[in-house]
């Protein structure tokens, strides 16, 4: 029996040296990484949104009737998803770059401080993301 | 290693090769710390939104100084980001150097908008 257990051909286990992306996909990605990773996209894509919102600031300063207007439209829910879903990725790099910030000082470097901190960026950005939620629907 | 990025060799990357921009980076991410606070603070405390109590925030010199300021801070910080990205993923230096110069109009055409904005309230 034991011997059986023991003769049983072990699983190999997969090895990754300098990754393709469409290897990603079978890749468990460590806390850390999906932190880095979600702050490169949500910056890349605030970078490409920058027009976008100097838009909404333009017309939201630019007189009454064009702030009333984009007032009306953000008080439908579904534009207050899409909001929501860029407050996230801003409260995501802003935490995630106070993380860095910390790191840069030497501090939580090992990789156990550093998966809980990862932790932490995930879990601080979305309660602030859902305070502005609870916000943005009026329970406060 | 160092003989092979010389003359026709030279390595095209678009960066300095020291902690100016690492530097920067770090300065305006806590330019736009200090920002986001003042902002979200007053979101989440406030209770009116009127046109009047927007436009007269902005209307402040101090402010519209302040905005500016982070904006600019924003749009380097953007720079260096987004150009880490290029030099990560983009191997052809013809690309690269094409997509690093759309990237600096961009972002100068988005500053120059950003004081066009702030100071026509």
């Amino acid at each position: 029996m034991s011997e059986a257990v023991r003769e049983a051909p072990k699983k190999e286990r997969p090895e990754f040296r300098n990754i393709h992306v469409t290897e990603l996909s079978n890749y468990r990605m460590p806390l850390a990484a999906l932190v880095s990773i979600l702050h490169r996209i949500s910056g890349f894509m605030m970078f490409a949104l920058l027009p976008f919102v100097l838009y909404l600031l333009e017309q939201s300063l630019r007189s009454e009737i064009s702030f009333a207007y984009y007032q009306g439209i953000v008080s439908y829910p579904l534009v207050k998803l899409i909001i929501l879903a860029l407050v996230w990725g801003y409260m995501h790099h802003f935490c995630a770059g106070v993380r860095h910030l910390v790191m840069d000082a030497h501090i939580g470097l090992d990789k156990d401080s550093a998966r809980k901190s990862s932790a932490a960026v995930l879990t601080v950005s979305l309660v602030l993301t859902a305070v502005v939620a609870l916000k943005l629907f009026g329970v406060f | 290693m160092a003989n092979n990025n010389i003359g026709p060799k030279r390595l095209v990357v678009g960066a300095g090769y020291g902690m100016r921009d690492w530097l920067a980076q770090r300065v305006t991410a806590i330019m736009m710390v200090l920002y986001t606070a003042i902002l979200l603070i007053s979101f989440l405390t406030g209770q009116n939104f009127t046109y009047e109590g927007w436009a007269g925030l902005f209307a402040q010199q101090w402010f519209k100084l302040i905005s500016a300021v982070t904006l600019f801070g924003l749009f380097y910080h953007a720079w260096v980001g987004v150009r880490d990205i290029w030099m990560d993923y983009v191997k052809a230096v013809g690309l690269r150097l094409t997509l690093q110069i759309a990237t600096i109009l961009w972002l100068v055409a988005c500053a120059a908008w950003s004081v066009q904005i702030l100071w026509s309230v």
